[in-house]
């Protein structure tokens, strides 16, 4: 099972053992995290289950679509390396990454 | 501290709007008794899936669930699921409930959303006929469906368009019957309307408009068909009715509330009986994207952002309502986004092409944008919500070039 450090609004830490093929999104919420809305379900049509991956692989540090590029294009927090946690699905090789819930907008 | 049988806050309606208020209310440090009745038997749980997602089999149901389980006891937000309100005393401050219980409050929040709208036409309770709002009607058409080869889906708006497109992955036959001349014809222009029949015919969906239902046959007590005005009948083993939502407010209308199309509420969610507020899909708002007129918005922004604003208000944060509307329906590979209202708008602008299957409609009134639907066109979508906010008063001209980004018009 890939691990997975999330780190909430006021800085808090919680290290998970996350199940393979679900979204970082729905580990986030899964984990008893409130802060992040994900008011679309997770089908990438709002920006509200925004994050920073502050330690991972390349691949996962940039948008996996042009549609979640644009949707981050909306915040006023973007960063180089953030990304809508709904479309950033966990596999064993994404194990070790440390992901920030991103600033309320 | 509320005593045993009363709580600080109680929430009626376990949906998006009644777990939001619950959410934000512990996350704006509310640290008093939080009750959620919800008249399902399931913990709060996305309703959006319905006709999509979960209905297709994609997702399995706690996957849909707003929060896992056991966050509502961590929480300490109280939830008495399979329970229905049936009468509030605004006077005493008091619930009763169906099940012959009664519980105190000290403010009542009312998110019940709406029950969906019946036939009338004889047939309209048989089995086979089904309404989407609940996890229990796609339980039971997830049942049914493996018999059934013809399904009428009756009403062209998103539910029926949604549940068209799903059935047509489940290589069903789908006729869909819209009453008006043209899909979706409450809530878009015409342009929108007709790329979406168009879609759906070409996905196999027999789509048909300006058909009145007459009545549902039956044989056994099962569906075998929807007979039509004119006498033609169109055999069915399953009818899907989606023709919208009544609020489900009776209770409060008994207790004396201001209601119209829903409960009247003000800009922070209040109905005019005291510490009772109201939000989502059954309160009746004025709305500044809408000219202020006073309406129902039925949708997931709706509910969320009207909890929010409840959780401020009964925290001493008198924030009024005001936020962006938007809105999503994703039908086959088409999605379809939406911000601002395109109530009383004069004219549209098409951008992009629609045999493309990438493109918006902006909508104009007074030659100020009011809303944009776009489809698999993320980029109008998002920075067309500026226009939205600032109602730009741009060239209808400039809008039609698709070359030309939205964002770079708010200057021009």
């Amino acid at each position: 099972m890939p691990k997975l450090i999330i780190v909430d609004r006021s800085g808090a830490e919680k290290e998970l053992e996350a199940t393979s093929g679900l979204s970082v999104m729905e580990t986030i919420r899964d984990a008893g995290f409130d802060e992040l809305l994900a008011l679309c379900g997770g089908c990438c049509s709002c920006a509200t289950c925004h994050v920073y991956v502050e330690r991972g692989p390349a691949e996962a540090r940039v948008p996996g679509s042009s549609d979640e590029d644009d949707l981050l294009e909306s915040s006023g927090h973007r960063r180089a390396e953030s990304r809508l946690s709904c479309q950033l699905i966990l596999t064993e090789a994404l194990s070790g990454l440390i992901v920030r819930i991103a600033p309320e907008e | 501290m509320a005593g045993r049988d009363t709580r600080d806050v109680i929430i009626v309606g376990a949906g998006h709007g009644g777990a939001q208020a619950a959410i934000a209310l512990r996350q704006l440090g509310f640290a008093r008794s939080v009750a959620v009745i919800g008249n399902e038997p399931e913990f709060p749980y996305e309703r959006p899936p319905l006709t999509k997602e979960y209905f297709a089999g994609d997702k399995a149901f706690d996957r849909i669930l707003i929060r896992p389980p056991a966050f509502w006891a961590e929480r300490k937000i109280e939830m008495l699921l399979s329970t229905e309100v049936t009468a509030v005393d605004a006077t005493a401050k008091r619930l009763s409930f169906a099940n012959g219980g009664s519980l105190g409050y000290g403010a009542l929040i009312w998110a019940t959303g709406g029950t969906p709208r019946k036939l009338t036409c004889s047939g309209h309770d048989l089995k086979g006929v089904h309404a989407v709002r609940t996890r229990a009607d796609v339980l039971q058409m997830m049942d049914e469906l493996p018999a059934v080869t013809q399904v009428v889906v009756i009403g062209g708006g998103y539910i029926g368009l949604e549940a068209a497109a799903v059935l047509t992955k489940f290589e069903k036959k789908v006729v869909l019957l819209e009453a008006l001349e043209r899909v979706l014809a409450r809530v878009a222009g015409a342009e929108l309307s007709r790329f979406y029949e168009a879609e759906h015919r070409a996905h196999g969906v027999d789509l048909r408009t300006s058909v009145q239902v007459e009545c549902i046959e039956e044989k056994d007590g099962c569906v075998t068909g929807v007979r039509l005005a004119g006498g033609e009948v169109v055999p069915a083993d399953m009818v899907i009715v989606g023709i919208g939502i009544i609020p489900a407010v009776e209770p409060l209308i008994a207790a004396g509330v201001q209601c119209g199309n829903g409960v009247v509420v003000d800009e922070l969610c209040r109905t005019s009986l005291p510490d009772v507020y109201a939000i989502g899909d059954c309160a009746a708002h004025s709305n500044g994207f809408a000219d202020g007129a006073t309406i129902r918005l039925e949708s997931v922004q709706n509910a969320n952002d009207q909890a929010i604003t409840v959780a401020k208000a009964i925290t001493g944060n008198l924030v009024p309502y005001k936020a962006t509307p938007w809105f999503w329906s994703n039908q086959y590979d088409l999605k379809l986004q939406t911000v601002g209202l395109s109530i009383g708008f004069d004219r549209t602008v098409v951008r992009g092409d629609t045999a493309a299957r990438s493109f918006s409609v902006v909508y104009l009134k007074n030659g100020r944008v009011i809303a944009l639907d776009c489809v698999n066109s993320m980029k109008d979508y998002v920075q067309g919500r500026k226009l939205v906010d600032t109602r730009a008063e741009i060239d209808p001209e400039l809008l039609a070039d698709a070359t030309r980004p939205l964002k770079d018009l708010i200057a021009a």
